[in-house]
């Protein structure tokens, strides 16, 4: 177990590192100085040069990726060259607006799509498990704004049953939750379907299985067998698929905030790229990576727990 | 013919079509089978014979495109065909319990062992500690040492030989009156196959239950039953006592099965001998013996008519039945 | 292929997917012909009005038609959809050929390479190549082909490994068959199908993407018509008038759904086993 998280670990490092490396290379091999990029035609040369030295753009490449790695152990991810503030408390600020609200989205996404998918398994080739399926492929691939476009022009701005910007005055929970119900549903919507038809096919997979047949020979009630028996099982699959599936819904979320005006990290990162604050998008692109590579941890950690068989053999 | 009340099951004239694209095919016919109580009845026959259907059909869990076109089937004095799916799922279980073939997929992976086994005791009121102390005893009896903390374990945990005791276990726990047994050993070695029939023998005759043992391999039916049921292509061929069918096979099928089986095979040869031909189709089934096509006794009346079933009189003692032209000569 | 056709017409989900993409190809096609004015032209007199027979899905604030800016919108769309995926498979199959029949260490360093793509949200990726590169069509499509080389790069190493280890593998080399003459004859016919049908399953995500960065501004630039721009313009003018946001949605959506219809009858008539790949 302790070595399988080691492994965990160290893979997520390496992805990690990798993927700043890899970052910082673009940076370089683009065209321009960032520094000239950033402020515009009008500068002068001293402005240039002491802007790059305060992005510390100066020196050598190496030197620069050692440099922030080194940084980012101290927790520091540098410092935002137009609000000279820590990059770190720009974007954990803006984390947990983020994480509510994909948050949300995916639990209310996992109420509703795995009792249907559940449901259309057990009904199959009925109208009912027919049409679901056809909504379910619609709900999937409806990209996240178009979703957030509609439901931001049909409740927000012609019903006036939600409010369309912001994310609510801080300290009011309920004026929260009704800034949250739209951008979570507009996340949300896609994974019902992907849900629903997920935990259908794993469902009529395990209800073949023989250990279902046994439990039916044995005179267990239907309820127990299909709730206690097979859904179980046919659940499994769904904590790996969120949990990989979290880069979707970080990018899902990025237009969402951008469309609804919302504080969270894809707004962030947006509206730093659209100044070419590159700082800020160097420590939100980490961090949402780091995200990322956590959450397929976890989700494989949720598994082990749920299913003794991988338990065991960590 | 004993009388129902002797037996546990009795299966009259059951025949059971599937529906396929090629029209519907005729997995039993006309099948005639009793079970007495406290005996263990054997059935033998290639893959394919309609050993899957008779077992399905006991415990009516059948597949979606099978129907039932006749018969009926007796257990305890009550028809299981025209049951209601509630009595049916309260003898499941309770009076009637099935091992299945594969011991490493027939456990729930994901659930204890101790949680199965307590599951399927939900009819009884007792409390959950009672019901767990029965499972630990009945797996004790089945030769899983220290039961009371292997509870805990899942499935996945035992052995193959071991899955198949707790499967073993379960099936017995509520003392049922009839255990199918529906190839308990196929999926293992040599040595366990000893041990689960031994163990099988010793459970039956202190519970005093009935066995319906299916198998293909005859020494293990030579050993364990009282009766054989010999099948061919979703017929009965020959049934009778084991000592007598296996002794004297009166049916040219069940001779050339028992030609075959390694074990009574005296003379070392290079080439296992085997009964040459295929099992006929079953959706376009020959006017006469369904053995006919691959049967080195045939006659000219077995291409056109179909065999009765016939008691076998020489020397007998108990019955034993055969369906074949050459006995009614 | 004509069977398959004719396989994939013969059910419902199969045709309606078959129909809206034949219907979304030709019209992106013929655009230039169909097309009633020209997308960029301005007319303010005309501009912000609802449907009608003159303007079919109304204009814009610059009053330019937006039945004609959606047809040359699907272009753009199918352009960069066609163009990303097919130089993606090209690199994908060499990578992962080279995965899968290379030194271990190579292998190990392809794999980190996909993970770590894999591990970046794609939009984010793309947001930040847009922020270095500066918006462009090209930069979408690069974009778009490094975000989907993994997906078939893994696809190509597994079947690769699995062929390598084979038996009669093993005796072709040994008679002195080269590498590439095995990679030709042996892997690339195993990997075609599945290849195409994760590719046509791709093309909703990708036009999602592009209809995506478009909408952000990071895409194709004005006044380029795109879908996605054309939805831009919708989300600023959101409380005068919801037609902007109807023309531009309503294609995408609708091409989406058809390509993902057609995708799926596809692969299940080609290779039912990849239906738990996804």
């Amino acid at each position: 177990m302790f070595i399988y998280l080691l492994k965990r670990v160290s893979l997520g490092l390496v992805i990690v590192v990798f993927a700043v490396t890899l970052l910082f290379c673009m940076i370089h091999l683009v065209p321009g100085d960032p520094a000239r990029i950033l402020l515009g035609p009008r500068a002068t040369p001293e402005m240039i040069a002491h802007l790059s030295a305060q992005m510390g753009l100066d020196q050598p490449m190496a030197m620069q990726i050692l440099k922030f790695f080194g940084n980012l152990l101290r927790g520091d991810l540098g410092m935002d060259v137009i609000t000279n503030r820590p990059v770190a408390e720009i974007v954990f600020g803006q984390l947990p607006y983020t994480l509510w609200l994909i948050g949300s989205a995916i639990v209310g996404a996992m109420l509703i799509g795995i009792p249907l998918g559940c449901y259309s398994a057990l009904h199959r080739n009925t109208w009912f498990d027919r049409f679901s399926g056809i909504i379910s492929v619609a709900c999937i691939t409806a990209p996240a704004f178009v979703v957030a476009l509609y439901s931001l022009l049909i409740f927000a701005v012609w019903l006036k049953w939600f409010p369309a910007v912001g994310a609510g005055e801080p300290g009011d929970f309920f004026d929260q939750i009704s800034h949250l119900v739209l951008p979570a549903i507009a996340i949300g919507i896609s994974w019902v379907g992907y849900l629903s038809r997920l935990v259908r096919a794993s469902m009529l997979e395990v209800m073949g299985e023989n250990h279902i047949r046994t439990a039916r020979a044995y005179g267990l009630p239907e309820n127990t067998v299909v709730y206690q028996y097979a859904l179980k099982l046919a659940v499994l699959p769904t904590v790996t698929v969120i949990g990989v599936g979290m880069g979707f819904l970080l990018s899902a979320a990025l237009f969402t905030e951008i469309v609804f005006s919302r504080p969270g990290i894809g707004k962030l990162i947006f509206d730093s790229i659209t100044t070419r604050n590159y700082p800020v998008v160097m420590g939100s692109v980490l961090v949402s990576t780091i995200i990322f590579v956590i959450s397929t941890a976890v989700s494989d950690l949720i598994n082990a727990w749920l299913d003794p068989r991988i338990r065991n053999s960590l | 013919m004993s009388k129902a009340t002797d037996n546990v099951l009795s299966i009259r004239n059951l025949s059971i079509d599937y529906a396929t694209q090629e029209g519907s095919l005729k997995a039993l016919r006309n099948v005639d089978l009793d079970i007495p109580k406290g005996q263990i009845v054997g059935v033998v026959g290639e893959s394919g014979c309609g050993k899957s259907t008779l077992i399905s059909s006991i415990i009516q869990l059948m597949a979606n495109n099978a129907k039932t076109t006749s018969g009926t089937v007796f257990f305890e004095g009550e028809d299981l065909l025209t049951m209601s799916p509630t009595k049916l799922k309260s003898l499941r279980g309770q009076r009637m319990s099935i091992v299945f073939q594969d011991p490493m997929s027939t456990l729930n992976p994901v659930l204890t062992i101790g949680k199965q086994m307590v599951d399927i005791q939900y009819r009884d009121k007792r409390s959950k500690s009672q019901k767990r102390q029965r499972s630990a005893d009945m797996l004790a009896q089945v030769g899983i040492p220290d039961p009371a903390s292997r509870l805990n374990q899942y499935p996945h945990e035992f052995s193959g030989g071991m899955q198949q005791r707790i499967s073993i276990a379960m099936a017995l726990q509520a003392q049922p009156a009839l255990l199918i047994a529906d190839e308990p050993t196929t999926a293992l070695d040599a040595t366990l196959e000893v041990q689960i029939i031994d163990m099988l023998k010793e459970l039956q005759s202190s519970i005093g239950c009935s066995i319906l043992f299916i198998s293909h391999h005859l020494g293990v039916i030579a050993e364990l039953c009282n009766q054989v049921v010999v099948m061919y292509a979703g017929e009965i061929v020959e049934q009778g006592p084991v000592s007598r069918v296996f002794k004297s096979p009166k049916h040219p099928y069940t001779q050339k099965l028992l030609e075959c089986d390694p074990a009574s095979i005296a003379k070392k040869t290079r080439n296992l001998p085997t009964i040459e031909g295929e099992i006929p189709n079953l959706s376009d089934l020959p006017a006469g013996c369904i053995f006919t096509s691959r049967c080195h006794k045939k006659t000219a009346q077995c291409e056109e008519l179909k065999p009765k079933r016939h008691a076998v009189t020489q020397g007998a003692t108990e019955k034993h039945f055969v369906t074949c032209h050459l006995e009614s000569l | 292929m004509l069977q398959v056709l004719k396989k994939v017409s013969a059910e419902p989900l199969g045709l309606l997917g078959l129909v809206l993409v034949v219907l979304m190809v030709a019209s992106a096609v013929l655009a230039y012909w169909i097309a009633p004015y020209d997308p960029i032209a301005l007319n303010i007199i005309d501009r912000l009005q609802g449907p009608s027979f003159k303007h079919l899905l109304g204009t814009d604030q610059l009053g330019r038609d937006l039945f004609s800016r959606v047809l040359f919108g699907g272009q753009v769309a199918l352009k960069v959809a066609f163009i990303s995926i097919s130089i993606a498979l090209v690199i994908g199959v060499l990578l992962g050929m080279v995965a899968g029949f290379g030194p271990k260490w190579l292998d190990s360093l392809i794999m980190l390479f996909f993970d770590t793509i894999r591990s970046f949200p794609t939009v984010m990726f793309a947001l930040a190549t847009v922020a270095l590169v500066g918006p462009s069509l090209m930069t979408v499509v690069a974009v778009i082909v490094v975000t989907s080389i993994p997906t078939y790069g893994r696809v190509v190493r597994t079947q690769t490994l699995s062929i390598k280890n084979n038996e009669f593998i093993k005796a072709e080399q040994v008679m002195g068959a080269s590498t590439a003459r095995i990679l030709r004859v042996h892997v690339l016919p195993n990997v075609v199908g599945p290849l195409l049908i994760l590719a046509s399953m791709d093309i909703p995500t990708v036009i999602a993407l592009e209809a995506g960065l478009s909408f952000l501004g990071m895409g194709v630039k004005p006044p380029t018509p795109s879908w996605g721009s054309i939805l831009n313009d919708g989300y600023t003018l959101i409380r005068n008038t919801p037609w902007p946001i109807v023309a531009g949605s309503i294609p995408l959506l609708l091409v989406t759904l058809g390509f993902t219809f057609l995708g799926e009858s596809l692969r299940d008539q080609l290779d039912p086993k990849l239906r738990n790949n996804r």
